[in-house]
């Protein structure tokens, strides 16, 4: 049965493609979060709108429907005080929007540090207030002690703040403040034209600037009822998987340098450099930025580009199993590895956590197979699992979608079918809305859209895997050790950009 | 290992010639203001970087410029962790609200003389963020910039550029 089977809903918004968004009263709220509770369902995101509040929801065994609160006095029902993932979604919802989440558990700011001139920018847009002090969760007991770090950290790291309460060196707690990096996306993509809107896409977090702009295209051609061209397809997936290559052969070098192990930071360094390299040759960009757009892709693949990625796999394939090797039996390095953060797989289920904190602890999801999107159906590959949840397994899961990844470039290069690289996406003169998932190198990214009737973007959400996996770093680090963290937290490898938007 | 160490001493470096320094990059800093202080730092500079609310990816081009093609250490520019053994402030991104007071501070907790390097089109105006209720758009509007690196990000070997700039004598 789909989503919306046994959910009571009102009536269905016309013009959401490609699954229904429904409206929905006090009982289909209700239903919804008992199912979510209940682990029947997965949360996809849960985002604002003017006096209404969207949830987009996930039954791996069938479909993807979005439910439609609308707020009186701009409240509704708190999602999260029966399911724990939409807590810091509606502490985002309050800051941005003002609507308020009825019977939350946590009721302090999230993206809102204080620095900002308005409050509720998407809102009523007031001068800002002097706001209270933040209160970070409390721990007491004898010995222990608070380490604050960040939000400028030691490397060339992203900003963020964490707040570890240890007892020596075990760490009891751990809690993240994020939003240092919140540019207000949101407001900006508001009245955006199409084309503006997908460049902004492609800058929520440029480590997946493809997959972010695959999954804002994919919604606009939903919403538009356009389809790229085969060969735009095909491309699409080209430079998907070169960007996921980059990231897993950047992630597995670094992990091990933050174990002190340099020498495979070095040599990942030079097949992810290669692989950039290649991506340049290509498509004229290191990162592949802005080559995925609404209607197809930008510009043709070069024909030197081709030749250096058939390189790339040979040389990857030359190298690459030597160094996972050289990672299974360095026994220093196993010892830091094996056993250290734990994400449990019921947490990795009920959060619905992407990508390879996913993977590594049991939950096999991955957008490129549901709900699934061209040209990975005609595509032969395998999504990697396992269950032990600690960094070896992250890393191991890394390695997997490696040798994945080359034998999807492989294949794709093997029948890069001819003809166009772009339809025209012309908004149409008329209200409209999509949805789509695409598979980022750390987990599914979901973007949402609305179209006004002068065919510019009214609304668009987009959503990182992050959401779902930073709260998971927070167990994942208790009663590790305070040196521990940086290993664990570049095994999770979050987004700060994309999460904080 | 062995054969991997081993296939290292044999294939030769892969590190590239120096792309010298970049010639907009020289222009700007005749202009600038610290240009007294670049005697006084000589062949060497220590480098902190500061994420001002990038999309992260000026970083990956800054961490690309550790490898081996790129090796920045042999020019005598290295990252530091902290803003007190820094010469060079190395900002990336629009100075989100929520980073400006956190730039400031590290900013102020350098040693004289310094220089302040903003890379990326958002570093230099805000870039698409420009105008947003959540950004100061653009390093300048919150501590002085020496030398900007244009780019969306900058490719590393305009990163490389632009720093040995900075070493030129004037």
């Amino acid at each position: 049965m789909t989503v919306l089977g046994h959910i009571p809903y009102i009536s269905l918004a016309g013009g959401h493609r490609p699954w229904p968004r429904a409206l929905v009263g006090d009982e289909g709220w209700h239903a919804a979060i008992d199912r979510l509770a209940a682990g029947e369902l997965t949360l996809l995101g849960l985002w604002g709108d003017a006096g209404t509040v969207h949830m987009a929801l996930l039954d791996e065994a069938s479909d993807i429907a979005v439910l439609s609160y609308t707020c009186n006095d701009g409240k509704y029902p708190s999602v999260g005080a029966n399911h724990a993932p939409a807590v810091r979604f509606e502490r985002a919802i309050r800051d941005l929007f003002g609507l308020d989440a009825a019977g939350s558990p946590d009721t302090r700011p999230w993206l809102d540090l204080g620095f900002w001139d308005v409050e509720q920018p998407l809102g009523k847009r007031a001068a800002a207030r002097k706001t209270a002090s933040y209160a970070f969760l409390p721990a007491e007991g004898e010995a222990l002690h608070q380490v604050a770090v960040g939000p400028v950290h030691a490397g060339t790291i992203e900003p963020g703040h964490f707040r570890f309460t240890a007892n020596g060196e075990h760490i009891v707690r751990l809690e993240q403040r994020l939003g240092y990096a919140h540019k207000g996306v949101e407001s900006i993509m508001a009245g955006a034209s199409l084309e503006q809107a997908a460049k902004l896409a492609s800058r929520v977090s440029g480590d997946s600037t493809v997959a972010y702009a695959f999954a804002f295209a994919m919604a606009a051609e939903a919403a538009l009822q356009v389809q790229a061209p085969p060969r735009a397809q095909y491309l699409r997936a080209l430079a998907a998987e070169l960007e996921r290559l980059a990231n897993h052969l950047g992630d597995i070098g670094a992990i091990c340098n933050d174990a002190s192990f340099a020498l495979m930071h070095a040599q990942t360094s030079i097949l992810r450099e290669r692989t950039l390299r290649a991506a340049d040759a290509c498509f004229g960009h290191r990162l592949m930025m802005d080559v995925i757009v609404p209607g197809g892709v930008a510009r043709e693949i070069s024909p030197d580009g081709i030749s250096q990625v058939r390189g790339l796999l040979a040389e990857i394939r030359k190298i690459f199993p030597r160094l996972v090797e050289l990672y299974d039996n360095t026994a220093s390095l196993q010892d830091r590895t094996v056993t250290t953060g734990i994400v449990r797989p019921e947490y990795a289920r009920r959060f619905g956590a992407g990508g390879f904190v996913g993977r590594a602890s049991g939950r096999k999801f991955d957008a490129r197979r549901m709900p699934g999107y061209l040209p990975y159906g005609d595509l032969a590959f395998e999504t990697p699992v396992l269950e032990a949840g600690d960094v070896n397994a992250r890393v191991w899961i890394r390695i997997r979608e490696v040798e994945q990844s080359l034998s999807l470039i492989e294949q794709i290069l093997g029948r890069l079918p001819g003809g166009k690289i772009r339809v025209s996406a012309e908004p149409k003169r008329a209200e409209c809305e999509g949805l789509a998932l695409a598979e980022a190198f750390r987990g599914d990214v979901m973007a949402w859209l609305r179209f006004d009737a002068d065919g510019r973007v009214a609304r668009c959400h987009l959503r990182d895997a992050s959401w779902f996996q930073w709260p998971l770093l927070e167990t994942a680090i208790k009663d590790n050790i305070v040196a521990d963290f940086p290993l664990c937290n570049k095994s999770f490898n979050c987004s700060y950009s994309g999460h904080d938007l | 290992m062995r054969r991997t160490l081993f296939e290292s001493f044999a294939h030769g470096p892969l590190t590239e010639p120096s792309p010298g320094a970049g010639e907009a990059e020289l222009a700007e800093l005749a202009q600038s203001v610290n240009r007294a202080a670049r005697t006084t730092l000589g062949r060497s500079l220590s480098i902190r970087q500061v994420d001002a609310g990038s999309c992260n990816g000026c970083e990956l081009e800054i961490h690309a410029l550790s490898n081996a093609f790129y090796d920045i250490e042999r020019f005598g520019l290295r990252f530091v962790a902290s803003p007190r053994h820094a010469d060079v402030l190395l900002v990336t991104g629009p100075v989100t609200k929520n980073m400006r007071e956190a730039l400031l501070r590290t900013y102020n907790a350098m040693p004289e003389p310094k220089w302040v390097v903003a890379a990326g089109t958002c570093a230099a105006n805000g870039g698409l963020f420009a105008g947003s209720y959540a950004v100061a758009g653009g390093v300048k509007n919150v501590i002085p910039v020496d030398l900007h690196i244009s780019g969306c990000p900058p490719r590393p070997v305009e990163l490389l550029r632009g720093l040995l700039a900075l070493l030129e004598r004037p």
